[in-house]
């Protein structure tokens, strides 16, 4: 553990050379490609981006998103007294209704509502943890302790490594080694022995199957890997079928589905906004939101499923008839389906499931059809 | 016949002025799953080293380049519906298209199977 440097002498990290880590020989040692990924290394895939993609959804893929922030706020009286209102002061969300062990998805916005990442918020006993992306993790950490008091303690885990074991499988697997999180329903955690390791385990993920997510010490990451892929349901997964995956899930990826210049609103990402924040307001970009949520917003972020096989591209234009009504913001072949899905933002009159729209790719325009997200069920254990 | 290869990772096949394309084992196992390929209309001209077609895989969109100057003869339509044989026959029954070539000297410049072997070692 390691708290973050106050300073502002941060440097860009993807003007350095990629970092390495924890499992990076391990990835390398199980066949996986590396490629270089928010400033680390990390396995793109390891036996194909399909077959990993249907294989977590029939039985269990191990992750490793060890890229991503882990962050603790802790403050020096208990929790209640002082951290909760500054975390809240400094995010959307309604800490009065979130239990020990509970995990909730939260934004972290700008002073113009604007989305300067996603990231989830936990309840520990004596404190919050919270996971951010890996490519703004830098830049979250200089938000948030420009947002929190000087007495709140912002400290960066960059010792703990972070692993995903997704897929209808992935309790038998791990109830195995772990014993206990079977009991765990959706977005609730708990600290588990995995292996003699200790971990924070939560029943959450970014496939849209049932599934947790594991923090372990950095050191200990390679044992805990080779324990979970020594269970028959378990196969290694990269960075490729985890993107196919969140597509399917409908699920946005930040720098993408996201970025400053959209708010939750137009985002389709208003439970990230807690009901009480929403009337009360007092976050960063309060003002805008509440606007958003009263008026609505000019677009929407929706789902889009396309004739043919070819797939649309981020970046590629959105068309009703003649008329450019919107941009593509992730979009692919789905695996699953065996057609392409994107997600696009469109103008709001024409955000209705069922709205007829063209995709232009290469000149060409591809008929897509405005579908609900997601595309493939969740299978979430609630 | 003769095979010919390019540093763009596509090999062509030469039997009289007509040039058989595709890309090689090695490029479409850095691309992975390929789910669709965009190909050429028969008639169309292109210079060497145009984008001719475009091979889709799960992940991103690749630029296929014609590695010689010429007329498309034939696309492989047989890939319309099974896009997957480009990885499981990339070097045979996975080609992308037929070419009458304009300028055979333009082969001069591509490497033959041994100097693309020693390339793509050197990767």
């Amino acid at each position: 553990m390691s708290e973050y440097p106050i300073s502002d002498s941060d440097q860009e990290p993807e003007e350095l050379a990629p970092m390495l880590l924890p499992l990076d020989g391990w990835h390398r040692d199980h066949g996986g490609r590396m490629v270089e990924f928010a400033g680390y290394m990390m396995p793109v895939q390891y036996e194909g981006i399909m077959a990993e993609h249907l294989w977590t959804r029939e039985s269990a893929g191990l992750f490793d998103v060890s890229h991503m922030g882990q962050l603790l706020v802790t403050g020096e009286e208990d929790a209640q007294t002082d951290v909760e209102p500054a975390l809240e002061a400094a995010l959307p969300i309604d800490l009065s209704t979130l239990k020990l062990g509970a995990v909730r998805y939260s934004l972290l916005l700008d002073e113009n509502g604007g989305i300067l990442d996603d990231l989830m918020v936990s309840r520990w006993p004596g404190g919050f943890y919270l996971v951010v992306n890996g490519a703004t993790k830098w830049d979250d950490i200089g938000t948030l302790r420009e947002y929190l008091p000087d007495d709140i303690t912002l400290n960066h885990l960059d010792d703990r490594a972070l692993l995903a074991l997704q897929g209808p499988k992935a309790v038998d697997a791990l109830e195995r080694v772990a014993p206990g999180v079977a009991a765990l329903t959706f977005m609730k955690g708990g600290r588990f022995t995995l292996g003699g390791v200790d971990a924070w385990i939560s029943r959450s993920g970014y496939t849209g199957e049932d599934g947790f997510e594991i923090s372990v010490p950095g050191e200990a990451a390679a044992d805990v890997a080779d324990l979970l892929l020594a269970q028959p349901e378990v196969k290694p997964i990269g960075l490729g079928a985890r993107d196919s995956l969140r597509l399917e899930a409908g699920l946005p990826l930040y720098g993408h589905d996201m970025d400053p210049e959209r708010g939750p609103v137009e985002a389709g990402l208003a439970f990230g906004v807690n009901k009480r924040r929403r009337l009360e307001g007092g976050f960063p970009g309060a003002t805008r939101v509440q606007r958003d949520f009263a008026e609505g917003t000019a677009q929407k972020r929706i789902g889009l499923k396309l004739e043919g096989r070819q797939a649309a591209r981020e970046g590629a234009k959105v068309f009703h008839g003649e008329q450019e009504v919107g941009v593509v913001t992730s979009g692919g072949f789905s695996p699953s389906l065996q057609h392409p899905i994107a997600m696009a933002y469109v103008d709001a009159a024409l955000a209705a499931d069922g709205s007829v729209l063209s995709i232009e790719m290469r000149g060409k325009k591809l008929d897509a059809t405005v579908a609900a997200m997601p595309f493939v069920p969740n299978r979430y254990h609630r | 016949m003769t095979r010919y290869f390019s540093q763009e990772h596509e090999w062509i096949e030469i039997e009289g002025d007509l040039g058989t394309v595709g890309i090689t084992d090695y490029a479409q196992g850095q691309l992975g799953d390929i789910t669709f390929v965009d190909l050429p209309e028969a008639g169309a001209a292109f210079g060497k080293g145009d984008s001719v077609a475009v091979v889709d895989s799960v992940k991103a969109a690749s630029d296929v380049y014609t590695p010689v100057s010429g007329t498309v003869a034939e696309a492989n339509g047989a890939l319309t519906d099974e896009p997957e044989l480009v990885n499981t026959q990339a070097e045979t029954g996975g080609w992308l298209f037929r070419i009458t070539l304009s300028d055979a000297s333009e082969l001069e410049a591509l490497m033959d199977e041994a100097a693309y072997k020693d390339y793509v070692e050197s990767l």
